[in-house]
């Protein structure tokens, strides 16, 4: 009954936050809306029994992403002119609301294979053994470091002073 | 009703659809930027609802789910690199005035 109660209650306000920063004029507060729809989904991982990834979520993303959002909003002062939809608004609109009915139409049509095993607790163990361990994913797992190593240098090289 | 993996996955999708809708019909670059983002964890969400209620013991959504993880921060970084880039050189992060590369 709780697993319910959260499950509602993360949902609605994920969907709340995530079109308050879509539909909200302030970039700031859209800023700020995003923050809350993180922690949303943080919580979503937790009803879903993955605290680790839980924990990264707030780390990574509460802590780190929206940081270097609300500072490129900081060194943009594009925070008087708003956030004003193009002309393309309403096709927009459609394409998106087109894409959630098929999305949801082919979800609620299909027969998911449940298998009925509780999920394992605690997860981080078992997540460093399948990265890590034996058959896992050690390949990925060297070729993250690369791929944010040329992130960074990509990055310093692009905001440096000519 | 318990809840079951179709409502996560209907969660994400509907998260999907408005990272979706703010990625096309705005205008500040930054908020683009935000959008992609929430259809990043819409991703990611549905992931582990996988992971979770078809193969529990296998965990497999959730290292997916943390390759996302890592490379949305180097998306985050790079694109907020390039930002702040077009605001030194034009001034605007407005994404219809940014046109060098149109024909």
């Amino acid at each position: 009954m709780g697993l319910e109660i959260a499950f509602w209650l993360l949902a609605i306000v994920g969907i709340a936050a995530a079109s308050a920063v879509v539909l909200l004029r302030n970039v700031f507060r859209a800023a700020l809306c995003l923050i809350l729809c993180f922690l949303a989904v943080a919580g979503i991982f937790i009803t879903l029994s993955a605290d680790f990834l839980a924990a990264v979520q707030v780390l990574i993303y509460v802590g780190a992403i929206s940081i270097l959002i609300i500072l490129g909003i900081m060194l943009t002062r594009e925070v008087q002119r708003g956030s004003p939809t193009n002309r393309l608004r309403v096709p927009a609109f459609l394409v998106a609301i087109l894409f959630l009915g098929v999305v949801a139409f082919a979800l609620v049509n299909t027969q998911w294979q449940i298998a009925g095993i509780p999920p394992q607790e605690p997860t981080t163990s078992a997540l460093g053994f399948r990265l890590f361990g034996k058959d896992g994913f050690i390949l990925p797992v060297e070729i993250a470091p690369i791929l944010l190593l040329v992130a960074i240098l990509g990055s310093i090289v692009l905001v440096r002073e000519k | 009703m318990a809840i079951g993996l179709q409502h996560y996955l209907i969660l994400s999708a509907i998260l999907f659809s408005i990272g979706l809708y703010g990625a096309l019909a705005k205008r500040n670059a930054i908020v683009i930027l935000m959008s992609i983002e929430i259809m990043l964890n819409a991703v990611n969400i549905a992931m582990v609802a996988f992971s979770r209620y078809i193969v529990p013991q296998l965990l497999t959504g959730q290292v997916f789910a943390i390759f996302i993880m890592v490379v949305a921060a180097a998306e985050a970084a790079v694109g907020l690199a390039i930002i702040m880039a077009i605001y030194r050189s034009r001034e605007t992060i407005d994404a219809t005035e940014i046109n060098l590369m149109k024909w």
